[in-house]
């Protein structure tokens, strides 16, 4: 049964809403007592528990600063961005252009970080990355208003390539899921290993978010090449272990992998897991103070195990409190709090970081075994890694 | 490639096959006799899968989490065909795919809120752990030749029940001419809610003999429903028979798809299937229109 709508009523609803949209959203005549960061994050869908780790970790950051950064209380504006870049502009044009945020936070997908920087390369909103990896943000699309906390993918990728030739493997098969992430990964690979004498023998893509691999794998197995790289992750790179192990591959031709093949899949992939090598800017395992005192602080505010995606939040509510305190909370001081964040350093549970002439961090990347179902750290992949920015003016 | 790389391929193409096989046996059946356009029927194996990861982690072993988990399926299968699908058997195929898609939904938020949103792995069988070799690199688990040699059993055991049984004979007789069925006193509509059941019982079958294999996620349903959907296409709507020639059809074509033409090897299935229906509109083994 239908009720039916009355004309009037429908023209009474209409005018309100009409009247509704011509009255100012929030006055913004008052001083801004507040600092608003706004979180574009995913809460829900597939990368949900790392959109909550990033969200926590920040949080845990603020209390460590009593909740002040360069004296002014933060006030949190969470948009759960559902890593959809569909979605994006409408998202990031709710935090920037209607809540009007002083600094602008996340995300974590990257083709949802691609629409953001259409807007913010325009609007010029303080901007801090705290995971995509796509190569433009701090490359071609650069822009002196946004700065990136976790990594640009070359970072992950490249010296992977350094390590296997260290371990005397000079003839390789890459194998990536075919969309930006893995490409570029497979790019910044490809880079390195050529550069250090090595031979591709055989690159495979693979659609995304394909996971039957059995056809690849016996080809690889006919290819018989020193060493495999690969770039998958989650789910994808769980079956992919497995099936690599199950195909007694492990043994014969030792698998090596941006972190992300093993980040959060451990569990999944049980003991087939072992021996795989992997470079990442971070380890849970990295034996430093800072690192156990954020893992220790973390597991007490949120009962969960810290990871990459929380170091990047954590360190994003450092950095950000360091500039602040420079500028004495002055958002609007533009200048001097870009000039403030590039000086600022901090002592990351990743180890020590700063921001590179282009805004991405330069940091340490780490060699990583899987030994026990446990990730270790064997030492450095590379030293300070520096991403080369391939397009950005600011590089210069 | 050489011959014996071109001999293994074609083995993980008819390995591949005879999973799809299975999971797509029960919707071609649900398509074919009921006439519903099954949607929740990825969602069926997702539940079969985690099922499986569930009871499995709990007691240790994949046969007892199929033992319990099975019947569990049994009811959730009587319980959707009853409450929802049978309201539709009169209704247009848009009515049933709105349905059978919220049902998708509404499984997915389940799955979400009860197992949670990591991956999980599933031990295979201890008895099933070797491997046997094939070729001088690699070797074959002797799990996948189990799931394989199982999707065969059971194949061969739905080619059985269909055709030499009184089951069957209704089930064949109420896929060319529900009414008549009906007016010749058989009860369609436990005949249809059977059928149901044992459809969402196949493709947890499935998914509890997959999981060890391709772990357990969330989403895990859909990507297999969609190849399922080509593969009863391709073999002809409610044609058991094709299902199986689909089935290997497909598997073998993406696994050589994947080698020769790794760039563009998404596309391969459905080139196939396009291929197939310019040539036989109605599918490999399907009937034409008025002998249903």
């Amino acid at each position: 049964m239908r009720t039916p709508l009355s004309r009037r009523a429908v023209l009474a609803a209409a005018s309100a809403a009409a009247a509704s949209a011509m009255l100012p959203r929030r006055s913004f005549a008052a001083t801004k007592a507040k600092i608003k960061i706004g979180l574009l994050l995913p809460y829900s869908g597939t990368y949900a528990s790392l959109g909550n780790n990033i969200t926590d970790a920040m949080k845990l950051a603020a209390s460590e600063k009593k909740n002040r950064l360069g004296g002014r209380e933060i006030e949190w504006v969470a948009v759960d961005d559902e890593s959809d870049p569909a979605k994006a502009p409408a998202n990031v044009n709710k935090l920037v252009v209607g809540e009007k945020v002083d600094i602008l936070t996340g995300p974590v997908h990257s083709g949802v970080a691609m629409a953001m920087m259409q807007i913010v390369r325009q609007e010029k909103t303080l901007t801090i990355v705290t995971n995509a990896g796509a190569q433009p943000i701090t490359g071609s699309l650069c822009s002196p208003n946004v700065f990136r906390t976790s990594f640009s993918n070359w970072q992950t990728s490249y010296p992977c390539a350094g390590v296997m030739l260290k371990d005397g493997r000079k003839k390789a098969v890459g194998m990536f899921w075919n969309y930006s992430f893995g490409q570029e990964s497979m790019s910044a690979f490809r880079e390195g290993f050529t550069k250090g004498g090595g031979t591709i023998v055989k690159e495979i893509p693979v659609p995304f978010p394909t996971t039957e691999f059995q056809a690849n794998l016996s080809e690889i197995a006919s290819l018989k090449p020193d060493a495999v790289f690969v770039f998958f992750a989650g789910a994808g790179a769980a079956k992919f272990i497995k099936d690599y192990a199950a195909a007694g591959l492990m043994e014969k031709i030792p698998l090596y992998g941006s972190g992300f093949l093993t980040e959060g899949v451990l569990g999944a992939a049980g003991p087939a897991a072992n021996g795989i090598k992997t470079t990442l800017h971070y380890a849970d395992a990295l034996d430093t103070p800072a690192n156990k005192k954020f893992r220790e602080a973390f597991k007490k505010a949120t009962s969960r195990e810290a990871d990459v995606y929380a170091v990047a939040g954590y360190d994003t509510i450092h950095l950000l409190a360091q500039a602040l305190d420079k500028v004495k909370g002055d958002t609007s001081a533009e200048k001097d709090l870009i000039a403030a964040l590039e000086a600022a350093r901090t002592e990351s549970p990743r180890g020590p970081f700063r921001f590179g002439k282009t805004h991405n961090p330069i940091q340490n990347v780490y060699v990583r075994l899987v030994k026990g179902g446990r990730e270790e750290v064997l030492g450095l992949a590379q030293k300070e890694a520096d991403d080369p920015a391939f397009g950005c003016a600011m590089a210069t | 490639m050489t011959t014996s790389l071109v001999a293994v391929q074609l083995l993980n193409g008819v390995e591949y096959g005879l999973l799809l096989f299975l999971v797509a046996s029960g919707l071609t059946i649900i398509f074919g006799v009921l006439g519903v356009l099954n949607f929740a029927h990825g969602s069926f194996y997702m539940l079969g899968a985690y099922l499986a990861y569930f009871i499995a982690e709990r007691t240790g072993s994949l046969l007892f989490a199929a033992l319990l988990g099975l019947p569990v399926m049994v009811l959730v299968g009587f319980l959707v065909e009853r409450l929802a699908i049978s309201r539709l058997y009169a209704r247009d195929h848009l009515s049933q795919v709105l349905l059978t898609y919220g049902l998708v939904l509404v499984f997915n938020d389940l799955q979400r809120a009860l197992f949670g949103n990591e991956v999980h792995g599933v031990p295979m069988p201890r008895a099933l752990t070797g491997s046997v070799a094939l070729g001088e690199m690699q070797s074959w688990p002797v799990y996948r030749i189990f799931t394989s040699v199982a999707c065969l059993c059971i194949a061969l055991l739905l080619r059985q029940v269909i055709l030499g049984t009184r089951f069957g004979m209704r089930v064949r007789a109420g896929a060319s001419n529900a009414e008549m069925v009906e007016a010749l006193g058989i009860d369609v509509r436990k005949l249809f809610s059977a059928l149901f059941t044992a459809g969402a019982v196949l493709a947890a079958l499935s998914g509890m003999l997959a999981a060890p294999l391709t772990t357990v996620y969330p989403g895990m349903g859909e990507g297999i429903l969609i190849v399922s959907f080509v593969v009863v296409v391709i073999g002809g709507i409610g044609s058991i028979k094709g299902a199986f020639a689909g089935a290997l059809l497909v598997g073998i074509a993406d696994t050589f798809g994947k080698v020769l033409l790794p760039g563009v090897s998404s596309a391969v299935v459905y080139a196939v299937m396009a291929a197939v229906l310019l040539f036989r509109p109605r599918g490999l083994l399907g009937q034409p229109a008025l002998q249903r």
